[in-house]
């Protein structure tokens, strides 16, 4: 008789199952990702997802990019934790989460030609959801800053007409959702100190290197 | 407000065991991947209402026993001749050969005693809950269980080796 514990307390979610049924190793890898391709496919087509996912390699590390139905809602480097990410969105935006690359591609396509100094702007539809306020009216702002150019929190907080509100700013730019897509890389101290960023600071630089070459 | 994971995570902790779990009800490859995703469509669809208490592998096994009988009735009921073309098991080209003989073995199994089988030691579920879903006593599910295992033991003699039950899993003794 076994002396472990036993974890079937209900909502532990699972309870271990005598495998004895099953060889090693059945490799049922290959249909199991040909099963998740075919649930997307099937998923989008019937418009049951809240957010679609997928994850993309960059320069700057692996992004993970996610949109609902409106249009890419949330790009998150890999230091904000993805897993949390993906919980943070399905709290907010709905559980039905799913990862499904073909309904990102033309996102994943535009942020590759970015990385590889093809793109100077992106052209997506952007769902802005998960920001309000005074955040999101900076955050609507920072594509008007163009490519290769750079603003500082005083500057942006002036051009709303709020301009003792920089450091309303500088919260409203390391809480933007969409980073790299929506510029706030673009947007320094006023002494020129690269202030703060939502993926670091290396990032940051490496965004600002990559638009001034 | 509670918190609901997102459906990835349970797509990904389960789908591997609802793919036993529809391979071992139907023999052919390509109606247990139409089973399987008719289980995983219907369980997305209905996520969202499912409550936080509930044990997600025991909820996705009983759809994927609904699944299963969709499945064979929409094959009946298309009632085709016969096959011209024998269905091949498409990845079976990449299995072991013990693991294409356990499958084959199952498949030889009377009805009952594969569900039960199927749904008791691939799903998880309890001869209790195993019952519930398939009528009859758990009593008799645990008896429909020994004998599909007595056969498949006979059956699979030599060519396969039985694994000690990986650990924490729990037999049960007394229902």
């Amino acid at each position: 008789m076994s002396t472990h514990p036993h974890h079937d307390a209900p909502g532990s979610g699972r309870r271990p199952s005598p495998s004895t049924l099953v060889p090693e190793d059945v490799p049922d890898a290959a249909v199991l990702a040909r099963l998740h391709r075919r649930l997307e496919r099937r998923a989008a087509a019937e418009d049951l997802l809240d957010v679609a996912v997928t994850t993309v390699d960059s320069p700057v590390g692996p992004l993970l990019l996610a949109a609902t139905p409106r249009g890419l809602v949330r790009v998150a480097y890999a230091r904000e934790d993805h897993d949390r990410v993906l919980q943070e969105l399905a709290d907010r935006l709905g559980a039905r989460v799913l990862t499904a690359p073909e309904v990102l591609s033309p996102a994943a396509a535009q942020l590759r030609e970015y990385f590889a100094g093809e793109r100077t702007a992106f052209d997506l539809p952007l769902d802005r959801s998960l920001s309000h306020g005074f955040r999101r009216l900076v955050q609507e702002r920072l594509p008007g800053i163009g490519y290769g150019r750079t603003t500082s929190y005083g500057e942006l907080a002036r051009a709303l007409g709020r301009p003792g509100a920089s450091r309303a700013v500088g919260t409203a730019c390391a809480t933007n959702p969409l980073p790299v897509v929506v510029p706030c890389h673009r947007v320094l101290r006023s002494d020129g100190g690269p202030g703060g960023y939502v993926g670091g600071l290396e990032a940051k630089a490496a965004l600002l290197a990559l638009e001034a070459a | 407000m509670e918190t609901k994971e997102p459906f990835e995570t349970v797509v990904a902790r389960h789908g591997p065991v609802v793919w036993r779990v529809c391979r071992a009800v139907l023999p052919g490859p390509a109606d247990a991947e139409d089973a399987w995703s008719e289980t995983f469509l219907a369980a997305l669809r209905a996520w969202p209402q499912l409550p936080a208490s509930a044990n997600v592998q025991a909820w996705l096994v009983t759809i994927a026993h609904r699944k299963a009988l969709d499945v064979v009735r929409a094959r009946s009921r298309a009632a085709l001749p016969v096959d011209p073309l024998p269905e091949r098991p498409a990845p079976a080209a990449a299995e072991p050969e013990d693991a294409a003989a356990l499958w084959a073995a199952v498949a030889a199994l009377p009805d009952k005693q594969r569900r039960v089988l199927a749904y008791r030691h691939l799903g998880g579920l309890s001869y209790r809950e195993v019952a519930g879903i398939l009528g009859g006593t758990p009593e008799a599910a645990r008896r429909a269980a020994a004998d599909g295992l007595a056969t498949l033991r006979r059956t699979l003699a030599g060519t396969w080796t039985e694994r000690p039950a990986p650990r924490g899993t729990q037999e049960e003794t007394r229902t």
